[in-house]
């Protein structure tokens, strides 16, 4: 039998309520259970790892992230996406659909999990496109891409614009009990826009897009939910009024869920008066205003995950003028800490609270068996020191691309170590230390 | 003749010349009088000094522009600096090389100060992060302008003595104008008060917090205001359509007979050009006695030759330490 216990650590693992000192026992790939901590002798069998002083919980979701592969290989590959994800304590993403071509049929699914089992960081999920080559006008083949191992729908950045396309795709996965990922903007609001239309857009002479580019899709969409039953998750919340429209949606009752991103919740339009197109991404860096609504919204549970949102891009497409720079941050790497800064150092949310986002939340939206700590799941797991306090250095990154804001950021939180399937994936530093 | 033989009595110490927003009110006073104590050379007959022998200017506009590109041409060799041009209509990606990369390129032949004219906001702010060189913006898009908000201020100090306490109105197209950005900042730091006046469409609701009045209706401001700048409608930034006809526009915004009538008197008229005649103004305004325009233009002369001998010192100055 091959065992691994990781001892003397804090187990959070919010889907069973633990949060409790642990020693978390290993075997064959799968959890076997949560010891009295330090109950489990180091030479009891297998291999022991100490984990004092660090959080023990599910190994990280992200719902949907770029891997740009193929197509677009001068950002990022499988490989190095989820060489990325790994670091950042993912051990599964669902990989977007924004390829070329687009994951709008069964061999282009088939090829992103043939390329994740290639590469052999952490699971890779594919999510299918709604319409044919993500242009928002017909059905993708929805029954194929299930079949091909699709575990969601999405036309990445490009909203499905077209309210009758939207409230078929809407009825017909149903009958897969897969979610559609929306990205609920408007685009006739959004277009030539490169950041948050406010003061901060006026001052700067940048042209804006304004908040209700969001409200009204999302309020569009929530609509067409009640009329269709369907099951919608709506990425990159940014704004106070769409938190709100969501949480009154799924008061009623609706099957919605939403997830933000670390940096929408750090970060500010402020920021854009540096002119550095790092900060340029979609939908644009908001106000503190919509800042603290979606922390309330983190806090009463309307938004259930936080993805990165990882959009790798190639130094020279952002080392150009801010209204040409494609959005977009290169984020898996630098979650962790970016979410302890926004949400853990100012007391908004517990680190148990902040886990279930990253874990049985998006695991719920994508129905999939991961993001718990159950005995007899398979054994995904992330090690996380809370006190290591370090510095980003894009230099550093697995990513192939160093599209970042935080580059240089002091920062407390780590990950230091990821299992995938009992396996020990990725370390932070040198076995000997542990 | 040398840095310390012109009168610099007030503060600088820019390297670049980004935008008014970052200056100070004796910093905007210090070039001003630099472009007097100039106007007092040129009418003595001194065309030409050699202040800035051995020092090269490069004009990078990636946007068209005659005017400004001659003025500030013609301000560098009138101190004595060599000058190149170099000027690309087309976006740096479509040629695969980035807008850094050329300006790089550019700097690697030995370029003291970079005037940079971009149709992106924040374009000279990338450069001057990239360059050793002096960077000054000539225009960013819809942010700032500052050598035209200069040149209007100074036109309006010479004709009427003083800034502070006057209330400046800035007509037209707010929302799309680096011009009335300029102004705004320029002016209020010299204690003008400012009232940006125009289509509802065309003036952003947060630019109250810049300390700015709104009005929609030119008429009744009219028997307020010291001077009025005509902002051009920027017919080719506009996305769409923000006023349902050109003649409408012209009813509601502009400057004809009957409204210098209705103003002050000697109400200063500005416009900063190139002008649409009929639509912001009439001829007949353009060329009347309240119409400041032409002083304007030699101004901008002025003004420019008054930043380059400023971010030349600064130059010199990083250099000998350099050194």
């Amino acid at each position: 039998m091959n065992r691994l216990v990781l001892s003397g650590g804090q187990v959070i693992d919010p889907a069973n309520s633990i949060d409790a000192p642990g020693d978390l026992v290993i075997a064959d790939g799968r959890v076997v259970s949560i010891e009295r901590p330090g109950s489990v002798p180091a030479d009891a069998g297998g291999r022991w790892i100490d984990v004092s002083g660090c959080i023990v919980c599910p190994g990280f979701i992200d719902p949907h992230v770029s891997l740009r592969e193929p197509g677009f290989e001068e950002d990022e590959c499988t490989a190095s996406g989820t060489a990325a994800a790994l670091a950042g304590g993912f051990t599964s993403v669902a990989a977007q659909s924004d390829t070329d071509p687009v994951v709008d049929n069964r061999s282009s699914a088939e090829f992103v999990r043939l390329q994740a089992e290639r590469a052999g960081n952490c699971r890779v999920y594919p999510l299918g496109a709604v319409t044919k080559r993500s242009s928002g006008e017909e059905l993708a083949e929805i029954g194929q891409l299930v079949a091909g191992g699709a575990v969601g729908f999405s036309d990445a950045k490009r909203p499905v614009a077209n309210a009758e396309v939207m409230r078929r795709a809407l009825e017909y996965t149903q009958m897969f009990n897969r979610p559609i990922l929306h990205f609920a903007i408007v685009p006739e609001l959004a277009e030539g826009g490169v950041m948050h239309e406010g003061f901060e857009s006026t001052r700067l002479g940048l042209r804006g897009i304004p908040a209700a580019a969001q409200d009204i899709m999302v309020g569009r969409d929530i609509a067409l939910v009640q009329l269709t039953g369907g099951r919608l998750h709506l990425m990159n919340i940014s704004t106070e009024d769409s938190v709100e429209r969501i949480r009154i949606a799924q008061r009623r009752g609706l099957k919605i869920t939403a997830d933000v991103t670390p940096h929408h919740l750090y970060l500010t339009d402020r920021e854009m008066d540096r002119f550095d197109t790092m900060y340029k991404c979609f939908p644009p860096l908001r106000t503190p205003e919509h800042i603290r609504a979606l922390i309330e919204g983190l806090k009463d549970g309307t938004i259930s995950c936080i993805s990165a949102d990882h959009q790798p891009l190639a130094i020279e497409k952002k080392a150009v003028e801010l209204d040409i720079a494609p959005p977009g941050i290169c984020g898996l790497e630098t979650l962790l800490p970016v979410c302890a800064k926004a949400l853990i150092e100012p007391g908004h949310l517990s680190w148990s609270q902040l886990i279930s986002k990253l874990t049985c939340g998006p695991a719920d939206v994508l129905g999939l068996p991961h993001g718990r700590l159950t005995s007899g799941v398979l054994a995904d797991v992330t090690v996380i020191d809370p006190s290591e306090v370090w510095t980003i250095s894009a230099g550093d990154f697995r990513s192939r691309s160093r599209n970042t804001p935080f580059d240089g950021l002091q920062v407390q939180g780590r990950v230091i170590m990821t299992i995938v399937g009992g396996d020990v994936r990725y370390r932070s530093r040198p076995a000997t230390k542990f | 003749m040398r840095f310390s033989e012109v009168p610099i009595a007030g503060p600088w110490g820019e390297r670049h010349l980004l935008g008014l927003e970052r200056l100070t009110a004796d910093q905007i006073q210090t070039v001003l009088d630099l472009a007097d104590y100039y106007h007092r050379m040129t009418q003595k007959g001194a065309v030409r000094l050699d202040l800035l022998k051995g020092f090269v200017v490069a004009n990078l506009f990636f946007e068209n522009s005659t005017r400004t590109r001659t003025s500030f041409s013609l301000a560098a060799k009138r101190l004595g600096a060599d000058t190149v041009d170099f000027s690309a209509s087309s976006s740096s990606l479509s040629k695969g090389e980035t807008f850094v990369d050329t300006a790089l390129t550019i700097e690697a032949m030995g370029v003291d100060l970079v005037v940079c004219r971009h149709r992106t906001p924040g374009a000279p702010h990338l450069l001057s992060r990239h360059l050793r060189a002096g960077v000054l913006n000539a225009g960013d898009g819809t942010h700032e302008h500052p050598t035209q908000g200069l040149l209007d201020i100074l036109t309006i100090r010479q004709k009427l003595g003083r800034i502070h306490g006057l209330t400046v109105a800035l007509v037209g197209d707010i929302r799309h104008s680096r011009v009335a950005r300029s102004n705004i900042h320029g002016l209020i730091k010299l204690g003008a008060r400012v009232i940006v006046c125009g289509p509802s469409t065309l003036i952003p609701a947060d630019i109250v917090e810049l300390g700015v009045e709104v009005a929609y209706d030119l008429d009744r401001i009219l028997p307020e205001v010291d001077c009025v700048n005509l902002l051009r409608v920027q017919f080719e930034r506009q996305r769409g359509a923000f006023f349902p006809s050109i003649s409408e526009y012209a009813a509601l915004f502009g400057m004809n007979g009957d409204r210098i009538r209705r103003g002050k008197d000697g109400m200063l008229v500005l416009a900063p050009g190139p002008i649409n005649r009929g639509v912001e103004l009439t001829p007949e305004v353009a060329d009347g006695p309240n119409s400041v325009i032409l002083n304007q233009v030699s101004n901008g002369l002025l003004v420019r030759m008054a930043c380059l001998t400023l971010l030349a010192r600064e130059r010199q100055k990083a250099v000998e330490v350099a050194q």
